[in-house]
């Protein structure tokens, strides 16, 4: 009953910063009383800048930040009953560990009404009594497992007990809601993972709201009750870590969270889904004939011996992993990642069985790409920050181009086409890509590359208008690379935004 | 090389000869000109301002020199009026620096760091030349009283103008390696803009005001080309009394002296703050 309150609503916040970069894309979220919620993304996809909203660091450009249905996004920070676990901790240096967790309880003033011998009340503002804070220093080390370092200098801690003093540092003004900006990430990996329960165990006993930043996709799925994962300032997916790990909403998500299989797949008939050449049963409804993405999970797939399973194929790679091995089956070209705790040796045949509930179907965030462009005079289009050669009789039927440019349409009428606009769309796989600047019409660099079992999808942005070029390629490349986009001749549909006056 | 060459193998050449150098040249020879330069130029100056320093005139050792200068009022009160001139110049200095140095490093990286060069810039500048300078400026504007009423307060004016950029370099550039994240750490945990001046910001600039100070106070002592620019002639502080000795009085021994008075205080002084120097460096560099 408590637990559904809305503590912190986010009303469609959005960051800008001065150089036009859009780091909060219009996100719309609302954090519910006593929960663990966790934005995970990989960085740069605007969490930390939304924690730094919500903490008062940072203020939106638009957009509203409610907490308990009031607008505090104007409050300056300290006037905010939210505290913060820093990145680094951010300890004061100058402090011992007393003064440092003391520090926000000597901030704080209290109104105390006295009563007179008259029976007149009167207000007093007053500090904390000293034996007061003692009290409250000592039962926040207590928590945190650190008694007796009251007089330690900060400079003399572990990363962990560090991180500890932030964490009572930040409690002890019993804030309505803890804010922790990637706490653990300094940490070392076994410590980060008693830290995670501790957190977690934390977070139970005391009940305040937390929200948690990090990119680390395991942490988020062990503490949180609820998580967020964002992408270029934009939430992809809300909600709890079973949902995220077994339903992910797209391609994006499933890449993130956990290991997976992405494979191109075509919806064959009525819960029926057809990749890596072979039709499988699934749970999902998907119209027929359309271009899906399938996501399978790598302990999803069931390793049997050759003639057994549904697609036939051979371990090239196999990697012990410690708890499991992780083995690579080919099937033609295509890969599949099996995770299993019996091994199969590289060369043998095997085949794989999947259980339709394991087919995770999401439709296919691209089928085409789609711009605005225009016709230049010499017959060639513009858009996405480029200039492509392009077949411009396509636009009439049966015209043809005459000598000075003009399209001569079948019924003999002459069209100038310079500036027309024009609709332009691409297919996914009729996009090259080369090392050569000048090869291409636009040049701009690879943002994201997910691999679909026996193809990456590329995205490549250019630089002026952040253009997207989005592709299949069987080539290997590395993200950040700067390269120049080919589109043959042939491959640019064009339309027109509205018929031409003659 | 020619192109019906073949190519048999190719492989990674790695030199494998690893016996020494013929001649045998150690880095630590390297060290010679610079302990020369210093024996020349420090340790045997050094030595013979001890020498005179505890010698009579006639070249007998004796502490005659020092029993002159502490039982000759003129003098003890020159040491004073230096160190009073010292401290005003110095509190003054962090009066103005500390607001200049915390707003450019307030600024934006590009204009913060213009301004600073403006303000550094008279460092560049001899500082008797600009001694003089200030004081013509002065005198222009009618803002320079003649009156002798007005020398101590001209001459504090003059070392001000004078050591100024010495206090502002080493705040500022304590001030903008201050740490962000403990600034909005401390208004996190409900603390004023003022509260966090108080607790966080100056607390950890201290180690800034300590070698500012260093850096002002101990030549605002002996720069007796600005008392004597500004204090028309009428101030005189311990730097020119060493210079009265030396020249015109050509008592070396009693100059040495005076030297050798100086030279213990600023250790003092030195060694008083470089104590508290170390010890805020270590508690200010933690993570």
């Amino acid at each position: 009953m408590e637990k559904n309150e809305k503590i912190i609503e986010l009303v469609n916040l959005t960051r800008q910063y001065e150089d036009g970069v859009v780091a909060v894309d219009n996100v719309n979220l609302y954090v519910r009383k006593g929960e663990f919620i966790t934005f995970l993304g990989p960085s740069g996809c605007g969490k930390t800048t939304t924690l730094r909203m919500i903490a008062g660091f940072d203020k939106p450009t638009s957009g509203k930040i409610l907490l308990n249905g009031k607008d505090i996004s104007e409050l300056p920070p300290n006037k905010r009953p939210i505290n913060t676990v820093f990145q680094r901790y951010a300890l004061f240096p100058h402090m011992n560990v007393f003064d440092n967790i003391a520090f926000g309880l000597k901030m704080k003033r209290l109104k105390v009404t006295y009563e007179d011998e008259n029976g007149k009340q009167f207000d007093k503002i007053e500090k904390l009594k000293k034996w007061e804070i003692a009290e409250k220093v000592e039962k926040a080390l207590k928590m945190v497992d650190l008694e007796g370092f009251e007089k330690r200098s900060i400079s003399t801690l572990s990363g962990g007990q560090q991180q500890r003093v932030a964490i009572a540092r930040a409690i002890i003004n019993e804030p309505q809601i803890l804010l922790l900006d990637e706490p653990l990430g300094a940490l070392d990996l076994k410590m980060r993972k008693d830290m995670q329960l501790e957190l977690k165990a934390l977070h139970d006993n005391i009940g305040i709201t937390f929200i948690y930043v990090t990119h680390d996709q395991e942490e988020a799925l062990t503490m949180s009750d609820t998580i967020v994962v964002m992408k270029d300032g934009v939430i992809q997916q809300i909600g709890t870590p079973t949902d995220i790990y077994n339903e992910p909403k797209n391609s994006f998500v499933a890449d993130f969270i956990g290991e997976s299989n992405i494979f191109s797949g075509t919806m064959t008939g009525d819960k029926k889904v057809r990749f890596i050449g072979h039709t499988f049963d699934c749970v999902d409804d998907f119209p027929k004939n359309e271009k899906v993405d399938v996501v399978v999970r790598p302990e999803d797939v069931f390793l049997m011996d050759e003639d057994k399973g549904q697609v036939k194929g051979v371990i090239t790679s196999s990697i012990f992993k410690g708890v499991h091995y992780e083995m690579v089956m080919t099937v033609g070209k295509t890969e599949v990642v099996i995770q299993n705790t019996v091994e199969r040796k590289v060369g043998e045949k095997v085949s794989i069985y999947i259980r339709p509930d394991d087919i995770h179907i999401m439709e296919k965030e691209f089928s085409s790409n789609k711009y605005d462009g225009y016709i230049t005079k010499k017959n060639t289009v513009c858009f996405a920050d480029g200039e492509f050669d392009c077949d411009v009789t396509q636009l009439y039927p049966g015209s043809f181009v005459d000598e000075e440019g003009y399209l001569i349409t079948p019924d003999g009428d002459k069209i100038d086409l310079t500036d027309v606009d024009v609709s332009v769309e691409v297919g996914l796989k009729d996009i090259e890509i080369s090392d050569d600047a000048d090869a291409g019409g636009a040049v701009g660099n690879i943002v994201s590359m997910i691999y679909k079992g026996d193809h990456y999808q590329l995205i490549v942005r250019t630089d002026e208008n952040e253009e997207d070029f989005v592709f299949d390629t069987e080539d290997t490349w590395n993200e950040n690379d700067r390269v120049s986009v080919i589109i043959p001749k042939e491959k640019i549909k064009l339309t027109l935004k509205k018929e031409i006056k003659r | 090389m020619t192109s019906s060459c073949k190519t048999v193998k190719r492989e990674e050449f790695k030199n494998d000869d690893f016996r020494p150098a013929k001649i045998s040249f150690s880095r630590k020879y390297l060290s010679v000109p610079y302990g020369l330069f210093l024996i020349l130029f420090v340790v045997l100056p050094f030595l013979l301002i001890l020498y005179y320093a505890f010698t009579s005139k006639t070249g007998n050792f004796s502490f005659e020199n020092f029993v002159d200068f502490f039982s000759n009022p003129t003098s003890v009160s020159t040491l004073f009026i230096s160190f009073i001139i010292a401290i005003i110049t110095t509190g003054l200095c962090i009066l103005i620096g500390y607001p200049v140095a915390y707003i450019l490093s307030k600024m934006k990286a590009k204009k913060g760091f213009i301004l600073l060069l403006l303000f550094i810039m008279p460092m560049w500048i001899n500082f008797v030349l600009r001694a003089m300078a200030m004081k013509e400026v002065m005198t222009l504007l009618g803002i320079f009283a003649k009156s002798d009423a007005y020398n101590f307060i001209n001459t504090v004016i003059g070392m001000v103008y004078d050591f100024l950029p010495f206090m502002i370099l080493p705040l500022y550039s304590i001030l903008i390696k201050q740490d962000k994240s403990l600034i909005e750490a401390s208004y996190d945990l409900g603390a004023t803009k003022a509260q966090t001046f108080r607790k966080v910001v100056l607390p950890l600039s201290l180690p800034g005001i300590v070698s500012g100070s260093t850096m002002v106070f101990l030549p605002s002592m002996s720069a007796y080309v600005i008392s004597d620019t500004f204090g028309n002639g009428k101030i005189t502080i311990i730097g020119k009394l060493i210079e009265e000795q030396f020249g015109t009085g050509a008592n070396w021994n009693a100059g040495s002296a005076i030297a050798i008075i100086l030279l213990i205080i600023m250790f003092a002084c030195t060694f008083l703050c470089g104590g508290f120097n170390e010890e805020s460096n270590a508690r200010g560099t933690n993570i």
